[in-house]
């Protein structure tokens, strides 16, 4: 079949932005498991500066995990009853109070964390723990999990659900836990993948708030820019890929089944 | 137990006077049937009964004695069914209809043999580990029954329970629902704004409107001495023969009908099944409309009343007058119902 000379275009523009996304990816993976890269491949593939990031920034990556997980437990424990109490007094000052929540979105996290700063910047002990960057991660990903977990309430009949459980003599605790937390799992689902990501991945107000002593991923990967060889740096690029890859496909696959529950 | 309702009435806080003080009283086992048009405040009054509503200060709700005015919802232990069933999506069929004994701490094995036997009860034993999702709207309205039942409620509280069913349906299951209902012996207050479910499910009906309890009756009696004329158009049609009453006889367009004394000051009703085609009739008018509805024909007829208002009839025989043409009727005077003339809001 002979094709157009506007396919052929098409096809060229196409291979040519994939070749500008895909290049640097490809060049960056490899450079990681390069001997050396100014020599080029020539020089043999080694898992040398992998094992190397791992010595040198290990505790980053156990930081990382450690802060996401304490921050998802935050937000759930906050977020969750606090969509609900959102779904349940619909009005004026319910959605100002949604909006309220939701400021950290369009602030930029240096903002956020100078306010951090001026804020708690004194209290030595607090100031250099990790529960103060814990502190920045909650705050900006709170609004995710809110906004999720509402999302699937809102699409859903959660009141004659509960006033059902209620006449059948479930008290206001058990409701939300048999009822409620049930029924929104979708979104709560959708949400703790969101913050995850997002708390993994956070890079400027962490920056902003982060001591020598506390570097988290995004953190430890400009520092190896910074400081290191391009192939550590390279190999580092390859390590926090593997780690956010999945987590953002998991993320994707949950948040379009809340999406389809809440149509 | 008796359900004993006193000057109950609800504002809402926009200011929608949904329920006017009104008292009421179910017996033990009794079968109520609230019964109005849409918007009337049924909805609200059930919903003051099973405590999901607060009503207004001075009412009081009493359980055979015990004043439940300001108990809180879970520990009312009431049975409702509501209007959209409300089935819980995230548990099976089993699991929807153990909830209310599974939050009652009620052991596992009790459990499962009340659940068990209440899913017998139900027709629902081959659908007891299904999803809801998966069920039909007759089926779902079943497991919404069965639920509100088998923790023994006091009393079941039913909002329109066969709404959400298309017409054929709702017709088979509502005999099905009367012989369910029969066989629990439960108190039940059940609301419908269809006087024929309210007429084979209920022992007595209450009919509401605008917020006000009219009258409180076995359904013959609404049916044959109706309190007012809401109650009479409401239950069963009755049309208003308006003309001009003169020493007993009422004089209408298409002729006169002799009345007794008593209805002296007071309008006469009359239901299209009491009306007859009659070659000897004393009134007369011209068919407008002629409709087949299986069992009858129901004929519109002009001319009799005043200011071009049609009398409907129900006409049994094998074939029917044309349209056009002009008839003769006959009214017993023993069918006609009496009532005082109101100015009321209702029309
Ligand atoms: N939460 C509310 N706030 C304000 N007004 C309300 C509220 N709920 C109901 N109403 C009003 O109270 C009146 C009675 O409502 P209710 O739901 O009891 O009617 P109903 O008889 O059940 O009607 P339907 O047959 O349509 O269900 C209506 O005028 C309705 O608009
Ligand atoms: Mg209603």
């Amino acid at each position: 079949m002979k094709r157009s000379l506007a396919w052929w275009l098409q096809c060229a523009v196409t291979l040519v932005i994939a070749a500008f996304l895909l290049v640097p990816a490809i060049q960056s993976i490899l450079a990681g498991v390069t001997a050396n890269y100014f020599r080029g491949l020539s020089s043999g593939l080694t898992l040398k500066w992998i094992g190397r990031v791992w010595e040198l920034y290990s505790a980053s990556i156990f930081l990382s995990l450690w802060l996401a997980i304490a921050c998802l437990v935050v937000t759930l424990v906050i977020g969750v009853p606090a969509a609900y109490a959102l779904a349940r007094n619909p009005g004026r000052l319910s959605r100002m109070l949604e909006e309220f929540i939701s400021l950290p979105l369009a602030i930029p996290g240096l903002a956020l964390a100078l306010a951090l700063l001026q804020l708690y910047g004194t209290l030595s002990g607090f100031r250099t723990s990790w529960t103060f960057i814990l502190v920045g991660h909650v705050l900006y990903t709170l609004p995710f999990m809110v906004r999720s977990v509402l999302a699937v309430l809102m699409a859903m009949d959660f009141r004659s659900l509960e006033e059902s459980a209620a006449t059948l003599g479930a008290s206001a605790f058990t409701r939300f836990r048999t009822v409620i937390v049930p029924n929104a799992m979708p979104g709560i689902l959708a949400g703790a993948l969101t913050v995850v990501t997002l708390s993994i991945g956070e890079f400027n107000l962490t920056w902003m708030l982060h001591t020598p002593y506390l570097k988290t991923l995004p953190v430890g990967l400009a520092d190896s820019y910074a400081s290191m060889r391009l192939e550590v740096a390279s190999a580092y690029t390859l390590v926090f890929f593997a780690m956010i890859v999945p987590l953002l496909m998991a993320m994707q696959w949950a948040s379009a089944r809340a999406q389809r529950i809440a149509q | 137990m008796t359900l004993t309702i006193e000057t109950a009435a609800k504002t809402f806080a926009d200011g929608t006077r949904a329920l006017c003080p009104t008292d009421l009283t179910v017996g033990p086992g009794e079968i109520l049937s609230l019964l109005g048009p849409s918007g009337c405040g049924k909805t609200t009054l059930l919903r003051i009964i099973a405590g999901l509503e607060r009503p207004d200060a001075g009412s009081r709700i009493r359980f055979d004695e015990t004043d439940v005015t300001g108990l809180a919802v879970e520990h009312r232990n009431v049975g409702m069914v509501f209007q959209s069933y409300a089935l819980f999506p995230n548990m099976s069929v089993r699991a929807n209809v153990g909830y209310g004994l599974k939050v009652r701490k009620v052991p596992a094995d009790e459990r499962r043999q009340r659940v068990d036997e209440v899913l017998r009860l139900c027709r629902l034993t081959d659908y007891a580990d299904r999803p809801t999702h998966a069920l039909s709207g007759g089926q779902r309205q079943r497991v919404a029954l069965a639920r509100a039942v088998a923790p023994r409620p006091k009393i079941l509280l039913l909002d329109e329970p066969l709404s959400a069913l298309d017409a054929a349906l709702r017709d088979s299951l509502r005999d099905e629902l009367a012989a369910m209902l029969r066989q629990f012996r439960i108190t039940a207050v059940f609301v419908t704004h269809d006087q024929s479910e309210a007429m084979a499910i209920a022992d007595r009906i209450a009919v509401m409107s605008s917020g006000t309890m009219l009258q409180v009756g076995r359904p013959e009696e609404l049916y044959h001495a109706p309190a007012n004329t809401f109650v009479a158009r409401f239950i069963g049609n009755a049309m208003p023969l308006a003309g001009q009453m003169e020493n007993g006889v009422l004089h209408l367009p298409g002729g006169r009908l002799e009345l007794p004394a008593s209805a002296a000051g007071k309008t006469a009703y009359i239901r299209s099944e009491n009306i007859r085609l009659d070659q000897a009739g004393s009134l007369e008018g011209k068919v407008e409309t002629v409709t087949f509805s299986g069992g009858h024909f129901r004929l519109a007829v002009g001319g009799v009343l005043p200011d071009g208002s049609l009398l409907y009839l129900q006409h049994p025989g094998r074939t029917a007058p044309e349209s056009g043409s002009t008839v003769r009727l006959t009214i017993d005077p023993s069918d006609l119902i009496y009532l005082a003339d109101q100015t009321s809001t209702h029309s």
